[in-house]
């Protein structure tokens, strides 16, 4: 993830006071190619994942013992593996179950996170020592070294993969909306809204949470792609989504045992994750250059 | 000096800052009433503690700052002694505030109308419709034309000038008896400034509130303001009508911030100054906390602090000179030979 070391640092900066309306957001967005690429291939794959299935030719777990290990053809244009399964019908089988993952995990982390970030933040003092103290914790784990001591406490499942992925990126958004609501909380209207009687849970989500809003949404889209690349890496693991789920992790390791006489069945899952991951990340990338066009160099 | 007909009474209110272990007091034992329905000015250089003054009233001092002791009575109620829910249910409701920066004290995400919105809903629990319409009104109040449009607009989308406007219709929403105005055209040029505080005035008038203007802009007092207290490093040094104060300063500080007002009337060299610097919070001299800068200063002054005393017009001042005590020159007339002393 060669873009989060640069976000952590550059998104603890007060967001440009100046909400500017959606349009030139999108208009400094479309501006870059590679962001929009990201984003169209993002959009591909969330309509993949819910009519994809309905068009693929096989099922997710149709067997063919007769044409297993088959390279790419007309027929099955991924190849087939080892139990005959029909590749490219599995990985778009699969793309639900990748985004579900990078999208609920990210989900729960944020909530987390972001109520974590602004209480530490807007409080400060104790509490704010307590909660930042408990997420260099977390921080000190490498994260999937957490996410591995999560799934293995709790049996390995998918559900608790999304927890596990969830736990190590609480604190990504707990520095970064903690930072920003240190600048926030600073600027007048929040003085002004104090003197007219607002209590701190109005001033707390309604005047700063949406104006902390863009580094969540630029964070949030960058963690999605580490949330895919480590819930892969935990069923790789056998921790994740077990057999026969399509997940693509998983097939990378079916994959494993036939990497040097069909190289295809551990290639097109791998490709696949790569592209999804690749695209979550220019488009975050683009998205943060777009929210904040001072802060790009 | 106390009476019914003060809106709030402040007694001998300390609020200090502690940082990193030592502590500055930045309003130290300032009393100080505001009479319903007039206009009381607080004048003083930028660090003099006037606006630690009011947002002690509004009890909106934040960590390390703190209110040490002293009362403030509202309506005859100490706003020391309530609990954060009770003040909650003053601040924009009784007493509101404005700030001085119109450009940075709106929310930039929500539109004009939801902030206006937003204070009715807080305190009279009215719905979003009904709120919205009272927005418009008030928008109409404060003058801003075409309202009902202006209500659906952002504040990027508005001059200064309007949004101190939109500011005033937020804190007058809910018909406060008390506006602390803190220096509310400053930011603003000076065509702008006369609109506002026009506007400011006329409101007061209208719905008989009271308002303390905070200000270090002396032209601003005198078109304003009924009383005026004048503050120096956290104290207040004078209390006057606005009429005496502009024409018979007893203050040494107050007749130094008068002669250094330029004057379209006289031709002038070059323009008076008071020499020096306001005293650090920590570094405070041990008399007189002007002595250091005042061309009267006797031995007294350096040794003891004065009181604010009162005087035979019934205004107060915190001066030396006005007392039995005072040991320099007898015949002193502080305005009329403060020229002269100070070239000396």
């Amino acid at each position: 993830m060669l873009a989060e070391s640069t976000v952590q640092e550059s998104m603890t900066k007060p967001s440009n006071p100046h909400i500017e309306n959606a349009k030139n957001i999108f208009k400094r967005l479309k501006k870059n190619k590679a962001a929009m690429v990201g984003g169209f291939l993002i959009l591909l794959f969330i309509l993949t994942a819910f009519i994809g299935p309905f068009l693929v030719p096989y099922g997710a777990g149709e067997q063919n013992l007769v044409n297993k290990l088959q390279g790419p053809s007309a027929e099955h244009w991924f190849g087939t593996d080892h139990l005959g399964r029909d590749i490219f019908s599995r990985i778009i089988h699969g793309m639900s179950i990748t985004l579900y993952i990078g999208f609920f995990s990210v989900f729960i982390a944020a909530i987390f996170g972001v109520v974590i970030g602004i209480v530490s933040g807007y409080y400060g003092g104790k509490i704010d020592t307590l909660l930042m103290r408990l997420m260099d914790v977390l921080l000190a784990f490498p994260g999937i070294l957490l996410a591995l001591g999560v799934v293995t406490i709790l049996r390995p499942n998918l559900n608790n993969v999304i927890l596990a992925v969830a736990v190590f990126s609480v604190p990504a958004f707990a520095r970064i909306v903690r930072g920003s609501t240190l600048a926030v909380k600073e600027l007048e209207y929040i003085d002004a809204v104090r003197a007219l009687g607002a209590g701190d849970v109005r001033i707390i989500f309604r005047h700063i949470l949406p104006n902390v809003f863009s580094p969540i949404i630029v964070q949030a889209t960058l963690r999605i792609a580490t949330a895919i690349l480590t819930a892969a890496g935990l069923s790789f693991l056998g921790l994740g989504a077990q057999p026969p789920t399509p997940e693509w992790g998983a097939m990378l390791s079916d994959g494993r045992n036939y990497i040097f006489d069909a190289g295809h069945v551990a290639l097109f899952p791998g490709l696949a994750i790569v592209v999804v991951v690749l695209a979550f990340n220019i488009f975050g990338d683009g998205l943060r250059d777009a929210l904040d066009p001072k802060m790009k160099s | 000096m106390t009476n019914d007909a003060d809106v709030l009474q402040i007694d001998n209110l300390q609020t200090s800052f502690f940082i990193d272990g030592s502590e500055i007091k930045a309003v130290d034992g300032v009393s100080l009433n505001i009479p319903k329905g007039k206009t009381v000015g607080i004048v003083g250089e930028s660090g003099s503690g006037k606006s630690i003054t009011s947002m002690s009233v509004m009890r909106l001092i934040r960590n390390p700052g703190r209110i040490k002791g002293g009362s403030i009575h509202f309506n005859g109620e100490d706003l020391l002694q309530k609990t954060e829910k009770n003040m909650q249910n003053i601040r924009g409701n009784k007493i509101s505030m404005i700030f001085q920066e119109p450009m940075t004290s709106l929310n930039p995400v929500y539109t004009v109308g939801q902030q206006i919105s937003e204070v009715l809903q807080i305190h009279q629990n009215l719905s979003k419709k009904e709120a919205l319409s009272k927005s418009v009104e008030m928008l109409e109040l404060v003058g801003i034309p075409s309202p009902n449009d202006r209500v659906k607009q952002y504040p990027h989308e508005l001059s200064g000038g309007m949004r101190q406007r939109v500011m005033i219709a937020i804190a007058l929403a809910c018909n406060p008896e008390l506006l602390i105005a803190d220096e509310p055209t400053t930011a603003l040029d000076v065509t702008i400034q006369a609109q506002i505080l026009e506007l400011m005035n006329g409101l007061r008038k209208e719905l008989g509130m009271s308002v303390i203007l905070i200000t270090h802009d002396l032209g601003v007092v005198a078109e304003t303001c009924d009383y005026v207290a004048v503050m120096y490093a956290g104290q207040i040094v004078e209390y006057a009508d606005v009429h005496t104060l502009f024409n018979n300063p007893k203050h040494p500080y107050t007749v130094g911030l008068m002669q250094s007002l330029p004057r379209h009337d006289m031709d002038q060299e070059e323009l008076n100054v008071i020499e020096g610097n306001v005293p650090k919070p920590g570094e405070m001299p041990e008399g007189c906390r002007f002595a250091p800068r005042c061309p009267f200063a006797s031995d007294i002054c350096t040794r003891e602090l004065p009181d604010l005393m009162e005087t035979e017009d019934g205004n107060q001042v915190r001066c030396w000179v006005y007392s039995e005590k005072w040991d320099g020159d007898p015949e002193v007339n502080v305005k009329d030979d403060y020229k002269t002393a100070r070239s000396q």
